[in-house]
């Protein structure tokens, strides 16, 4: 059994070089005990060393098998295929020659976290001149072999030609002169113009499609070795509870278990919390025996948590001013007094899990001093730096192995269950597989937090939007640093005073207050922006049907003619105006907005939101039958991720899954808190988007303008819920105020 | 612990675990095979689905004890050379995205192109109404399967 077991011996030595060379840490064998030879470093010689290696990303060997580096954890966005295609692109070769490879987590890589839609934006400049590099490094090589100047050659499907004599030479004769040869300046290599691209901007398949279809180990969870162990870990429903007792020798005694130990653990919600580790021969053994164990917890105080009694405190602090000004433009109050119409709404949101199908998971050897892991995670930095502390190894004592991951969003950021794998790893002896139940994974996430706000707006007597007032009472944690204790606001549960329609209005006053919680928050897609734009731009669609005005040409005067705006001090957001007014225009023209007549319970909504440096605006087409069912006809989204797609296929996936993403949250996903723990515990009753519920048809529009190239993780999904819930109210007057939608009756007569 | 003999794609084999060890495990830990996936162990995602005498069945709720003599084919085992029209659909419309649920997904939809060679979206979704796809590759996987009837008629003339 392997994962992506290179087949070529070379290959191997070149993919382990780099890590070896670091940390000088081998470890037994690499998912496969024939083939320890993984580990050796390459020796003169060696194929490897003929081989032509230009970069950590690159490898041609004499055969012409051009092997490049996938550095970003791959979780469905694609980026196993669209970065390396960026180095095919410069390099001249043949998209069929190319090989794959996940790299491991390797300081040579850079930066290997992939979050915030950031792995495009940050490695695509790069990754034009690394494949360009190479490409002048083989030119020059035919140069030399042939005598010829460079001038006169150039490169073409995976080889060199000189066209007057109609000589060429392939990349892999050329890869053992290539070998030789310095690395040029940056100054001395010539990027392709994008007209001349090949291969950017076509349907590239993913390219772990064809193990994915049939049911090769791709996955942390298919990891398998010699002598695995299996393990479970248990820990206290109400978030962060101590294990006081528990009924270790009964476990023991059970058919398959092999050990079973408390972990102490830390108050760490992102790190190593206190459980039950139960180990056994197989998977089911451990979770047979998880289900006979009887911990005594100590709860402590979160205790007395929950969702009911957070709404209420909100509704509380709703009426007194905020603790923070994030904005304070004019002057609100006299506005409000002035408005020839006042709007009043509150909006609020539950938390959410990321709910990945792939449960958490990871597999540790622990192995005199040093540690090897395998982990489905998006961010292997982080999962290193645990486990240096938890275990006190020195980071060149750790190899981590970079798997697929079987869904992200944000989940896999943080190395909870990593950090949990390496304390159970260091008291078992061999490799250990620990899996989380579902169970575990809804009630242990690192959640969506909730929210709430509070919005008055004000009119004059044009229907122009004059005033804007928004309390958000968000949440935090209580963090203890240098002993001093002070509040924190959650991942994902902060908001800008830039935040649209921020900088808009002339008298805007934005207060929030964070709500002391001990639930774990983390990032879920698009943090914050998977909310902000369904509150904002839910009201912005009440004010401007007050005012009598279409909610496109509202929000199109909204916007303004200020082309750009700068963010507001260190922290603010830059805003091009016009990019956006651009999307807007287009998504408007392709969904025909306002041109169609609608008959009652069908409608149109539109949204907009940018982040993740993406400009994107949707319409929305719903029909809600009299008893309230909601059927999402068809979404129109128009999209500004600069100059280039890098593969149409995948981009076109994302926001397509967006678009479902999106509509899933704001339909189902609900999270109840009880006694400071989640009351659901899987899927039954935490309901998600099936197919029938996906919308019929999703239309997706690149906008080609000549801003840098960015990422499409995330910025498609926060107009989708606004976009939906905006429609509702154009076929049926019903304003959703709340998520999920469950919760609000849409039916009509 | 007791010893169980199973066929599964076509070869036998035999393992020893406890009577309730749900073929989802035995397939996964004992047997190697992976393709089969662990999503929520209950019946609600469909990522464990398998065919037993060709009927799409939950492995994560199907004890070893009851699978008998009856013949199991998971996706490693749906097509000798993973070139069954629905494979190779999935490849030529790039519906994956983090492919996790993806076997589940074949395997339901081959069960139904069975049942029904020509179906419509109703039935469609009716078919894979148990299959989550967290990524949101729906779309994808209805003309994937819209394409692997095409695929399976050029490959009959
Ligand atoms: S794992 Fe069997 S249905 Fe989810
Ligand atoms: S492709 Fe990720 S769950 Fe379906």
């Amino acid at each position: 059994m392997s994962i992506e077991m290179p087949v070529n011996p070379a290959r191997r030595s070149f993919l382990r070089h780099s890590a070896l060379a670091g940390g000088g840490l081998v470890l037994g064998f690499y998912f496969n005990a024939a083939n320890s030879a993984g580990h050796k470093v390459a020796k003169p010689g060696d194929a490897a060393e003929t081989a032509f290696r230009p970069n950590a990303f690159i490898n041609i060997d004499h055969n012409g098998t051009v092997t490049l580096i996938s550095k970003q954890p791959e979780i469905g966005q694609g980026i196993k295929t669209s970065l390396p295609m960026v180095i095919a692109e410069e390099l001249e070769v043949d998209w069929q020659d190319v090989v794959i490879v996940q790299g491991d987590l390797d300081p040579a890589y850079g930066s290997q976290s992939a979050g915030g839609s950031r792995s495009t934006p940050t490695n695509y400049e790069e990754f034009h001149r690394l494949g360009a590099t190479a490409r002048t490094m083989l030119i020059q090589a035919a140069a030399r072999i042939w005598k010829l100047p460079v001038e006169e050659l150039l490169a073409r499907n995976s080889a060199v030609h000189h066209l007057p004599s109609g000589k060429q030479l392939s990349y892999a004769k050329l890869a053992a002169t290539a070998a030789k040869l310095p690395v040029p300046p940056a100054s001395a290599v010539r990027l392709k113009n994008p007209l001349d691209f090949q291969l950017l901007g076509t349907r590239i398949g993913g390219v772990d499609n064809p193990g994915i279809v049939t049911g090769k180990p791709l996955f942390g969870i298919d990891v398998q070795l010699p002598g695995l162990l299996y393990a479970t870990y248990a820990k206290s429903p109400a978030f962060a509870g101590k294990v006081v007792s528990a009924n270790l020798d009964e476990i023991k005694a059970l058919p398959g278990v092999r050990d079973t130990f408390i972990i102490e653990g830390t108050s760490n919600l992102k790190g190593l919390l206190p459980g039950v580790a139960i180990i056994a021969d197989s998977t089911w053994a451990a979770f047979s025996a998880r289900k006979r164990l009887k911990v005594v917890w100590d709860e402590g105080k979160v205790t007395t948590q929950s969702w009911a009694g957070f709404t209420s405190k909100a509704q509380e602090l709703s009426k007194q001013p905020g603790a923070e000004v994030l904005r304070n433009d004019g002057n609100v109050t006299q506005a409000l007094a002035d408005a020839a119409k006042t709007i009043e709404a509150a909006y609020s949101y539950p938390f959410i899990s990321h709910a990945s199908i792939e449960p958490q998971n990871a597999t540790a050897w622990y192995k005199d001093g040093s540690i090897e892991i395998w982990a489905p995670t998006q961010n292997p930095e982080a999962g290193q730096k645990i486990v240096t502390e938890i275990l006190g190894i020195a980071k060149d004592k750790i190899i981590l192995h970079i798997t697929r991951s079987g869904g992200g969003f944000g989940r896999r950021l943080i190395p909870d269950y990593i950090a949990e794998v390496a304390a159970i790893a260091r008291k078992v002896s061999g490799p250990v597989k620990l899996t989380w139940t579902h169970e575990d994974d809804l009630q242990h996430d690192q959640y969506r937090a909730g929210g709430f706000h509070f919005l008055r707006g004000g009119l004059d007597s044009t229907g122009k939007l004059t005033a804007w007032h928004n309390h958000f009472v968000t949440f935090s944690h209580n963090v203890v640093k240098d002993g001093k204790s002070s509040l924190e606001l959650g991942s994902g549960a902060n908001l800008s005073g830039d935040e649209f329609p921020g900088r808009w209005i002339s008298n805007c006053l934005i207060e929030q207050t964070p709500l002391e919680c001990g639930i774990p928050m983390g990032p879920w897609r698009a943090p914050r922006s998977n909310v902000l734009a369904w509150v904002f731009h839910s009201f912005i669609d009440e004010l401007a049907h007050a005012a009598g005005r279409d909610p496109l040409g509202f929000r199109l005067e909204l916007l303004g003619n200020k082309g750009f705006l700068p963010g507001t001090g260190e922290k603010g957001i830059p805003y091009d105006v016009n990019r956006m007014k651009h999307v807007l225009h287009d998504v408007a023209e392709k969904a025909d907005w306002g041109k169609k007549n609608f008959p009652r319970g069908q409608g149109q909504g539109i949204a907009f939101h940018f982040s993740h440096r993406g400009y994107i605006a949707q319409v929305a087409e719903v029909s809600v039958s009299k008893d309230g069912k909601l059927k999402v006809d068809k979404v129109v989204v128009s999209t500004d991720i600069g100059a280039q797609i890098v593969n149409l296929s995948g981009a076109e996936n994302q926001v397509q899954g967006s678009v479902v993403d999106g509509l899933g949250a704001l339909m189902f996903q609900e999270l109840t808190i009880d006694k400071g723990r989640i009351v659901q515990s899987n899927f039954g009753e935490y309901p998600m988007l099936r197919i029938a519920d996906a919308p019929t048809k999703i239309e997706v529009h690149f906008l080609k303008t000549d801003f840098p190239v960015t990422g499409l993780g995330e910025p498609a999904l926060p107009p989708l819920a606004p976009a939906v819930c905006n429609a509702i109210f154009a076929a049926t007057g019903i304003r959703v105020r709340r998520l999920p939608l469950l919760r609000t009756d849409l039916s009509w007569s | 612990m007791s010893k169980y003999t199973i066929k599964v794609n076509g070869v036998s084999k035999t393992v020893d675990v406890s009577a309730d060890t749900p073929l989802l495990w035995v397939l996964r830990d004992h047997l190697h095979l992976v393709g089969t996936k662990f999503g929520c162990g209950i019946g609600q995602c469909g990522s464990c689905t398998v065919h037993i005498d060709g009927v799409p069945t939950r492995a994560c709720l199907t004890p070893i004890n009851d699978v008998g003599i009856r013949k199991v084919t998971t996706i490693e085992g749906l097509a000798f050379k993973g070139n069954h029209p629905l494979q190779q659909a999935w490849q030529e419309l790039d519906v994956p995205q983090c492919g996790y649920c993806q076997a589940g997904q074949i395997m339901t939809a081959a069960a139904l192109l069975k049942k029904s060679p020509h179906p419509t979206d109703q039935e469609i979704d009716t078919a894979l109404a148990g299959n989550l796809c967290r990524c949101g590759t729906y779309l994808r996987i209805r003309a994937g399967i819209h394409r692997a009837v095409e695929l399976a008629e050029q490959a009959m003339v």
